[in-house]
């Protein structure tokens, strides 16, 4: 009984391994997020999903700080992203601050937007070295040993332009694991996949889900969702509409706007 | 019954008359006649023809005196200085152009200003009055002086020292390439996916990595023919230094075409052909520039010309063999 009880202490203790506070975004008088508040747990997988134009990926987006949110804050492992505070305030951090914060976030994108001129090899490789975590040598020695965790040990030499895509997005997938990063973010990893390619995409990310890294999947997959998801996030308007385990929410969703999106959906 | 009566017969007796040795399928089709493009053809090879025995027989070219001056130390003299101005303004011209296009990206209004403000200016001014104007320089500042702006200066310049012709010519002719090369450089970084630059930020990569490793290597394919087509009127432009008493290639022949008048045709094509040699050979080192860019943008690379060459020769071997099969 005691050692569940410091069990569930730590895990209270520990920081949360993500942290969204309160978080608008809007561009002119278009609210994108209003309001989004959610805390995943380390080694959690957190499935978000609901309609295009919800704001899903731009969630995404904020939480790596590609966007700003104009209220709100998010910190990843106790940490705040792209603010620091002083007193009671928040200030922005600088460039060079926030690039060092973005790598320990993994980011996978809907159009993997591998870098083309590179070899799949150096699209791994490049930013353990670039931000001089690893040698040349070594970041080499992992992106191969990435490359063949994801299926691709073959293709190292290959550029991007040669690969099908779902082989891109597991390039991708690796490159986001080459910086050791605390938490992934996927946004829509198999939107832009042919219907045949998107099974080897999703294994890659079960593997990674079931291997207890912290994942954040937005996707339109909701058999893969109800699979991989500690957790299901349902966003609309830019408002968590609600939350809970794969049954809570897609067999016994409450909100009747969820109710409405899975009826389209499934 | 509305047929003529000859149609219906030539099509009854069509198919006895070709009598295929091969089944139908098995043969191969053979290419439409072209007469238009036969006639087209032998007009344009007849003026081709023409051109040439001209430009070898009339006398009024001299190719004699066209050998003679060929070589001449005076016109490769002329020829080092045209080099020489070109190389130096192309560096000027593509460093500066890049800064002005990052200037052009910047945040500061007051940058975007600035550089959009240069371009207008340099690409509105003739190149010539911009050279001439450089020439009268150090007539409006007598020194120029490195220092705190506005305050003390540290080293001062004598401007009529430093501003040798071979100066004058190279930041005149920079100064210009400059502003048409920021163009280039700027429709490069532009036509760079926006998704390469997220990417690059996402994965937290420093700033001077992601210019110079991931967008200027993209943005170069699309920079280096656009900014080879600027060398080649670069390299032409240089003749203009002779107006700032700088004896290039141009230059030297003009001279030399005053002191033998009877020369001068002969001496101006000594220059064509100098400017055609210096022309190709760009045109040879952007083919070479473009297919290293290439890498990864294209499934396959395009062939080199030796290449095509061997795979030609092994195309017309097949098509030997394949006839004497036939």
């Amino acid at each position: 009984m005691t050692a569940t009880a410091t069990a569930t202490a730590a895990q209270e203790t520990a920081p949360a391994a993500l942290e969204v506070h309160d978080v608008h975004k809007w561009y002119g008088t278009h609210r994108v997020l209003d309001g989004i508040d959610l805390t995943v747990r380390p080694g959690e997988v957190t499935v978000v999903i609901g309609p295009s134009g919800s704001g899903k990926s731009t969630l995404l987006r904020v939480i790596n700080h590609l966007e700003k949110p104009e209220i709100g804050h998010v910190s990843v492992g106790g940490e705040l992203i792209g603010v620091r505070r002083v007193g009671d305030r928040l200030k922005e951090l600088g460039e060079r601050a926030i690039l060092a914060q973005r790598g320990r976030i993994g980011f996978v994108f809907q159009n993997f937007n591998l870098f083309p001129h590179l070899t799949v090899l150096d699209n791994v490789a490049a930013a353990p070295v670039a931000t001089g975590r690893l040698g040349k040598a070594e970041a080499r020695a992992l992106a191969r040993e990435l490359l063949t965790r994801v299926g691709l040990g073959e293709r190292t030499g290959a550029y991007p332009r040669q690969l099908s895509g779902g082989q891109q997005q597991r390039v991708a997938i690796a490159r986001a694991l080459a910086l050791r990063p605390g938490i992934i973010l996927f946004d829509e990893p198999t939107s832009a996949l042919d219907p045949e390619l998107v099974g080897e995409v999703l294994s890659v990310i079960k593997d990674l889900a079931t291997s207890g890294t912290t994942l954040v999947i937005v996707t339109h997959e909701i058999g893969f969702a109800r699979e991989v998801a500690d957790r299901i996030v349902f966003i609309d308007g830019g408002r968590i509409v609600e939350q809970g385990t794969p049954t809570q929410v897609l067999d016994h969703p409450e909100h009747p706007r969820t109710r409405d999106f899975l009826a389209k959906v499934l | 019954m509305s047929q003529p009566p000859g149609a219906a017969v030539s099509l009854a007796e069509a198919p006895p008359a070709a009598q295929p040795s091969k089944p139908l399928a098995a043969q191969r089709v053979q290419p439409l006649r072209r007469p238009g493009r036969w006639i087209a053809t032998a007009v344009v090879l007849v003026v081709v023809a023409q051109i040439a025995h001209g430009l070898a027989t009339n006398p009024f070219y001299q190719w004699d005196r066209f050998r003679y001056w060929f070589l001449r130390p005076t016109v490769l003299d002329g020829l080092l200085v045209t080099l020489e101005v070109a190389a130096l303004s192309a560096l000027l011209g593509l460093v500066g152009g890049v800064l002005l296009a990052l200037a052009r990206q910047s945040g500061s209004p007051v940058l975007r200003a600035v550089s959009w403000t240069y371009t207008w200016l340099f690409r509105s001014v003739p190149l010539i009055v911009v050279l001439i104007f450089l020439y009268n320089f150090s007539a409006l500042y007598k020194t120029l002086s490195l220092g705190i702006p506005f305050g003390p200066a540290f080293v001062t310049f004598d401007e009529s020292k430093l501003a040798t012709d071979m100066t004058v010519a190279v930041i005149g002719l920079g100064l210009n390439e400059a502003a048409y090369a920021a163009e280039v450089v700027r429709g490069g970084l532009l036509s760079v996916d926006q998704g390469q630059h997220e990417a690059a930020a996402a994965l937290g990569l420093p700033k001077g990595y992601q210019f110079t490793r991931i967008v200027l290597p993209q943005a170069l394919r699309s920079i280096t023919p656009n900014y080879v087509n600027q060398l080649i009127g670069l390299v032409k432009s240089t003749s203009l230094v002779f107006y700032v008493s700088l004896l290039d290639l141009f230059g030297s022949v003009q001279t030399m075409g005053s002191t033998y008048p009877g020369d001068i045709v002969p001496l101006l094509l000594v220059a064509t052909v100098w400017y055609l040699i210096l022309t190709s050979a760009v045109s040879v080192v952007q083919f070479y520039v473009e297919r290293y860019f290439a890498r990864g943008a294209t499934r396959t690379l395009p062939p080199t010309p030796l290449q095509k060459a061997r795979a030609a020769l092994a195309a017309f071997r097949t098509r030997l063999r394949g006839e004497a099969v036939v």
